[in-house]
């Protein structure tokens, strides 16, 4: 393909341009991968110096902070299992089964979600939780994060394995499969594209969430990461900002790690070519 | 292999009549073809003697047990769907071989099993791909090996044939018809496309809005159909039905319509009793009956001509005779005919179908 001039430098204008609005969303990131390795990081950007990993030490010297990662994976793990297993049982029910008004019953549901673990919902949870002798657990964070979670996540759910043929499970049972085997050795495995994306969504939402567990939870050997921040304040409130930057890198690993093997493992796609 | 038996079946959804009181039974060893237009009802009848529908009243069964409440996977049938419903993450040896798996068959049995099948249907050198890296016939006889791999007491075809283009499905269905003669197999299957029925079937059920319209051989059904309906589903192209008036004169039947000429025909009981009822009659040719009329011939239609459509061994030369009232002729000359022309096509009365106002066959013409 041949340019005229203009045309060649009015290319060139539009990539200049896009690279400056890439740039302004690429300089908070560049610090977030560059200030964890400065022994002097400050707000502004700078390349590490001097480059060090005495951050990366001081943070995991800090018990608190370290055991703190360790209850958000057992929230956002457990949380994730309930999750996943409730909304595929539900939504496989409600897609397959012909229970008259079930399209309401989904839609109701995603209504009252955004309630459950909304901040308009928090003072009805508390005593809920209080009464329930669950303050103070990992249950009580993980359960209500479940309420929360799963009617979007039987919502997104319905609607994936409503485009997927009965025949498939039907073709079992005819070929003399029970209902519960026919569940799991062919539609569970086509309906997994949807699990996955619902176990990823899931699991980054209690990942990163702080309200909930800031007020269900008393004591620090519960507390998780996003609450366990706070720990990187000074007494009078500024943050210390290279043991901040330090842990807020280690804070985000996970996901992204959760990210790459979802994508390599499964590669959020879904099985296609059968003609219908 | 077993008989098949419908007694009184009937299935509503909701206020929709899908099924209407429907009795048949299907002896072992034969093909019948549910045959009829989107929405008849044939289907749904396909499934509930799978088991994947439940008859809102009736019994159905198989080999003589009845099965009307019984799951799908304890009637011990076979079936093959429309979309194949291959299963996606399961290479082809695992998708043929399932139905041994449920029935706990060792690994290498099934394997083997599953691999012999193949073969015959000549996928066996495919057993490693997936279903998405086959082509649509390979899917076609993927299915249908799942469906052989076992021996079944019934073989359920849910318009297998429907997604592959002409050519793979007129070897497909010589395969098919072939097959269920050496296997002795008793089999139900359900198409809307009458050729494939035709083809097929040693008898066939035609059915419309939920109804058993006739059910006879195809030959039976092409010779004699016993309302306008079945006239005009069977055949290809399908029966020429022209609306006429029937009068008694001399102790014979007088048709009149516009630009019909017919020579009056032999007065019956059954053409008097439908003659009582009402004179409109309907007037029934089949397109390879009528050609273009010699001087002096004696039942002839003439109306301009429509469209003259070469299919390379003979023409199908179309008539209107106002209102959308056409008539096609299947002529195996190529004579030139212009668009205008007035084309006078002729018939003998042997080949004569008369139905009485409600479109039922009048027992006795050409018989």
């Amino acid at each position: 393909m041949k340019f005229t001039l203009p045309a060649f430098f009015g290319r060139m204008a539009f990539s200049a341009l896009a690279a400056l609005i890439g740039a302004a969303f690429a300089l908070p990131l560049l610090w977030f991968l560059f200030a964890p390795f400065n022994g002097r990081a400050e707000l502004g950007l700078t390349i590490p110096d001097p480059f060090t990993l005495n951050n990366f030490v001081t943070v995991f010297g800090n018990s608190f902070a370290v055991q703190a990662l360790w209850n958000s994976l057992i929230q956002a793990v457990g949380g994730v299992i309930l999750v996943g297993s409730a909304a595929t049982l539900a939504a496989y029910a409600l897609s397959r089964s012909s229970i008259p008004g079930k399209g309401a019953v989904t839609y109701i549901l995603l209504l009252f979600s955004s309630v459950v673990s909304g901040s308009a919902a928090m003072v009805p949870i508390f005593l809920i939780i209080s009464a329930a002798g669950l303050m103070d657990t990992h249950l009580a964070v993980i359960l209500t994060f479940a309420g929360g979670l799963l009617p979007t996540a039987m919502f997104i759910l319905r609607d994936f394995i409503d485009s997927i043929p009965k025949s498939y499970e039907e073709s079992a049972m005819v070929a003399g499969a029970s209902p519960v085997q026919a569940f799991f050795d062919v539609a569970l495995p086509v309906i997994r594209p949807g699990i996955v994306v619902i176990v990823v969504w899931s699991f980054v939402n209690i990942w990163g969430s702080f309200l909930i567990p800031f007020i269900l939870l008393r004591s620090d050997s519960n507390m998780p990461a996003a609450v366990a921040i706070y720990s990187f304040y000074s007494e009078a409130g500024t943050p210390v900002v290279t043991l901040l930057a330090a842990y807020s890198l280690i804070y985000s690993l996970p996901v992204i790690a959760l990210y790459l093997f979802v994508s390599w493992k499964f590669g959020f796609r879904f099985f296609g070519g059968i003609k219908a | 292999m077993a008989s098949v038996e419908f007694k009184n079946v009937i299935k509503s959804f909701g206020d929709f009549k899908a099924v209407s009181d429907v009795s048949f039974s299907i002896g072992d060893g034969e093909f019948v073809c549910l045959l009829g237009p989107s929405g008849c009802g044939k289907t749904t009848s396909l499934r509930m003697m799978a088991g994947l529908e439940t008859p809102t009243s009736g019994q159905i069964y198989i080999g003589g047990e009845e099965v009307t409440h019984l799951h799908p996977k304890d009637r011990n049938i076979a079936m093959v769907f429309q979309d194949y419903a291959l299963y996606p993450h399961m290479n082809l040896a695992d998708n043929i071989a399932y139905p041994l798996k449920v029935r706990s068959e060792p690994l290498a049995r099934r394997h083997a099993r599953a691999k012999e099948v193949a073969d015959v249907l000549k996928i066996g050198h495919l057993m490693d791909r997936l279903p998405s890296q086959i082509s649509g016939g390979q899917q076609q006889r993927t299915s249908l090996a799942r469906a052989l791999v076992y021996p079944a007491k019934v073989y359920l075809f849910d318009e297998p044939l429907s997604n592959l283009d002409a050519k793979l499905r007129l070897e497909a269905r010589g395969f098919l018809n072939h097959l269920q003669r050496d296997m002795g197999m008793t089999a139900v299957y359900v198409t809307h496309d009458q050729a494939e029925a035709m083809a097929l079937a040693t008898r066939i059920a035609v059915m419309d809005q939920g109804r058993i319209v006739q059910f006879a051989s195809p030959i039976e059904i092409y010779r004699r159909p016993a309302t306008t309906f079945v006239a005009n589903f069977v055949g290809n192209p399908p029966m020429n039905l022209v609306p006429v008036t029937g009068t008694k004169g001399d102790g014979k039947l007088q048709l009149k319509a516009d630009g019909l000429t017919i020579a009056a025909l032999l007065m019956t009981d059954a053409i008097g009793t439908a003659l009582a009822a009402s004179s409109s009659l309907t007037l029934g040719v089949r397109p390879e009956h009528l050609g273009i009329a010699t001087p002096g011939a004696a039942n002839t239609i003439t109306a301009p001509l429509f469209a003259n459509e070469n299919m390379g061994p003979e023409s199908l030369v179309t008539i209107d005779r106002g209102d959308t009232a056409r008539v096609t002729a299947r002529i195996f000359t190529d004579d030139h005919l212009d668009l205008g022309d007035t084309v006078t096509l002729a018939f003998s009365a042997e080949h004569v179908h008369l139905f009485d106002h409600h479109g039922n066959r009048i027992p006795g013409t050409n018989d």
